[in-house]
């Protein structure tokens, strides 16, 4: 068929002399677009010359999640004043799943992209960045600077074999919500928290505990806070060795106690943060445990619900241990290409200085990495519980810090999740060898 | 595709050449070198775009090779192809998509046959009723997704709201089922475009004389219609199978691969891209390569497809 449309068409000539003219025509258009695109290409190669030029102030490219609330654009207007005009800033505004946002600052890195100058990290990323040499170490003053009264565990989340390779903006960790008017005093432990569950639903009352279950970040972070929380880690600090114990066997009965037992919701398995928040605010959940922004949701969406609804700190695994719940958080780092790295560090270190986190916590809701800060109470009043967020701050632990965490956190959560299916004993097992083919870039992800 | 062209001058003096090798006159050698020169430029660029990424892939899936870990890359062998061939993540793959291509390559053939027949039995604008039916192909697939994966989204789509707000996306069968779907719409009108080409080729005379001898339409169908247009289902049936066999934006759109519908290279591209291990994912790629090349075999070799580029017309 094809080979025969080929023959057809073979045989067919055009007279020759119309045919050359046309040619030359179209050479002649060919010759102009290609004039009129070097034309264009020198243009726009000029408009980018003039950012380096010494008269104008440089522009620092910034590549950071999307912040809707303003405080990142006004953060930036600050910094850009204070430098005296010596450089702008161009916010550059990453997709708004964490995935994505990985994925375009990893594409653009892995080609050694010049126009990247600070990057807004995951506090998960900082160890595949640094390892793949994408982002510079600090040192001297900006190091000092960037450590001075910062919160210990936010800080360790940006250390990658003892060098310190980005700077703390924001963090954020869980509480435990929970309804008064159905327990009067909080749980302290796990063990109290689904006792609790249990006696209420004999009693026919609202009984679930809300919890991240669904197949995703949220339940590896939930694993990890739990391990955390009875004494164990993950990995080794350097990433090399599986330290999966007794203390994980414990964490996954505990999951799977709370998946099987009366406080588990149905629905645990699809559930992510927004879900939990909402079966709270609908009034068929006691217990809660997740990110402050459940507090101001409560408030507009239930009000009645929300003269009852109180917060404690995240259940303990062994009793009188605080539990050790996981950090969350931006990190910014300056790139190894970026053309400018001294300006890079200094509007990085100006984008988190005190002035721009108290914008943060007060417009965009998310909290400071300056201990000081929490010590400031008018700073808080939509923030009642800022003293157990500082609590739980100081005793947080870090996920995992791994170049590829990315495929350690997907056998977790694809391990954890469903938590019903969990066989804890076994699960650990499979979760160590899965770990290992991980850590040997032998693990597939799904 | 060489071969058909130094053929293609005398059918039965290369038959004589190539069995005794004799000598080509000068000019016959004058012409096959400028038919090489010719092609030089072509093959060249071939070389450059396809053959050296394919050979590039295929060393890096014997090499140890993460992007983070700049510091580990080391020639392992053949051990990211244990590695992906002892994960139970490459099997359900590999599952899901065998079982899209299947059911979507089927049903698009009936359906596409239909159409076919429809349209080669047109009397009245027959333009417009191929225009009409080309219309989902001319779509590009990403946005005809889109608008699938809106369709099915509970409180704004319309066809979950027909269904009782279901949210079929977010179980396994129900997704593979509407990923199919969307295939298939997708891809009828291409299937009956090119049947209709096979149908073009069957005689009228053929059908009118067993319409003589009583044949019924059914008969006339199997009996004749059929077998002339074997060649030309069977390259439309090939096309389809290896084009479904590499599915991949339907799937990143519709699911992400999420709920276990990851195609073979939607698990590529995740471990391509999102692990960013370059070692795994370049096998999972020689993998997929490998089992395009067997469709393609099979097809060729034990149903007697005729390979793109031969004459299939030939009778």
């Amino acid at each position: 068929m094809i080979g025969g449309s080929d023959r057809q068409a073979s045989p067919r000539r055009a007279p020759l002399v119309p045919k050359r003219r046309r040619r030359a025509r179209s050479r002649f258009r060919v010759l102009t677009a290609a004039g009129g695109g070097a034309v264009l290409a020198s243009a726009l190669l000029a408009a980018c010359g003039t950012s380096s030029a010494s008269t104008g102030p440089v522009t620092l490219t910034y590549y950071l999640y999307p912040d809707s609330s303003g405080a990142t654009q006004q953060a930036i207007k600050n910094c850009e004043q204070q430098s005296g005009h010596k450089y702008t800033i161009s916010y550059q505004q990453l997709p708004a799943a964490a995935d994505g946002q990985r994925q375009q600052l990893v594409r653009r890195l892995a080609a050694n992209d010049s126009t990247i100058d600070i990057l807004g990290l995951d506090v998960t990323w900082e160890a595949e960045f640094a390892q793949a040499g994408w982002i510079e170490p600090w040192t001297g003053a900006n190091k000092a600077q960037a450590e001075n009264g910062t919160l210990q565990p936010a800080l360790q989340t940006a250390i990658w074999h003892g060098k310190l390779y980005a700077v703390p903006d924001n963090t954020n960790t869980q509480l435990l919500w929970y309804r008064s008017d159905l327990v009067k005093t909080p749980p302290k432990t796990w063990a109290e928290m689904l006792a609790d569950a249990a006696r209420l639903k004999q009693q026919g009352k609202p009984h679930y505990i809300e919890i991240q279950g669904a197949q995703y970040e949220g339940a590896t972070v939930w694993f990890n806070t739990m391990v955390a929380s009875a004494g164990g880690s993950i990995l080794n600090p350097t990433a090399t060795k599986v330290t999966l114990g007794a203390p994980a066997v414990k964490a996954l009965s505990i999951m799977k106690q709370l998946a099987t037992g009366p406080g588990g919701d149905p629905s645990l398995s699809v559930q992510m943060e927004n879900e939990n928040r909402l079966a709270m605010e609908a009034g068929s959940a006691a217990f809660e445990l997740n990110y402050p922004f459940v507090y101001p949701g409560m408030k507009t969406d239930n009000p009645k619900l929300f003269k009852n609804f109180k917060w404690a700190l995240y259940p303990q695994v062994n009793a009188g241990t605080p539990a050790k719940v996981t950090i969350g958080g931006i990190d910014l780092a300056v790139s190894r290409f970026s053309q400018h790295k001294a300006l890079a560090f200094q509007a990085a270190l100006c984008l988190r200085d005190k002035q721009n986190q108290i914008i943060g916590a007060n417009i965009g809701g998310v909290p400071p990495t300056i201990t000081s800060l929490y010590n400031n109470p008018a700073l808080f009043k939509n923030y009642p519980f800022h003293a157990d967020i500082l609590y739980a701050l100081q005793h947080a632990s870090v996920r995992p810090k791994t170049p590829v965490y990315q495929v350690v956190s997907i056998d977790i959560s694809h391990l954890v999740s469903p938590a019903a299916g969990i066989n804890p004993a076994s699960t650990k097992q499979a979760m160590v060898g899965q770990l290992n083919n991980a850590l040997q870039s032998k693990g597939l992800v799904p | 595709m060489t071969t058909t062209t130094e053929a293609a001058p005398g059918g039965a003096t290369t038959e004589v050449a190539k069995g005794r090798k004799a000598p080509l006159s000068e000019g016959a050698r004058a012409e096959r070198r400028l038919g090489w020169l010719l092609c030089a430029p072509a093959v060249i660029v071939m070389i450059a775009v396809t053959a050296y990424p394919v050979g590039y892939a295929v060393y890096l899936s014997l090499e140890r090779y993460n992007l983070e870990l700049p510091n580990a890359v080391k020639f392992i062998g053949l051990a990211n192809y244990g590695a992906v061939l002892s994960s139970s993540y490459w099997w359900e793959a590999l599952w899901v998509t065998v079982l899209i291509s299947v059911v979507s390559v089927t049903i698009t053939l009936v359906l596409g046959m239909l159409l076919a027949m429809v349209m080669h039995r047109t009397l009245f604008g027959r333009g417009s009723v191929r225009t009409a039916a080309l219309i989902p192909y001319g779509i590009v697939t990403v946005a005809a997704a889109y608008g699938w994966q809106y369709a099915w989204t509970p409180g704004q789509g319309y066809l979950s709201a027909m269904f009782n707000n279901s949210a079929p996306l977010t179980d396994q069968f129900k997704a593979i089922g509407v990923i199919v779907l969307a295939e298939i719409w997708k891809t009828t009108p291409f299937m009956a475009l090119l049947l209709l080409a096979g149908l073009s080729l069957v005689p009228e005379d053929l059908q009118k004389a067993a319409m003589v001898d009583g044949a019924s339409g059914w008969q006339r169908f199997v009996r004749i219609t059929l077998p002339l247009m074997k060649p030309a289902i069977l390259v439309a049936v090939l096309f389809r199978t290896l084009d479904s066999f590499r599915i991949f934006d339907n799937i990143f759109i519709l699911t992400g691969g999420n709920n276990g519908t990851a195609s073979v290279s939607i698990l590529g591209y995740n471990n391509l891209f999102n692990a960013l291990n370059l070692g795994i994912g370049s096998a999972i790629s020689i993998l997929i390569f490998i089992c395009v090349a067997i469709i393609a075999f099979v097809f060729i070799k034990g149903f007697g497809t005729a390979a793109p580029g031969t004459d299939i017309g030939k009778r």
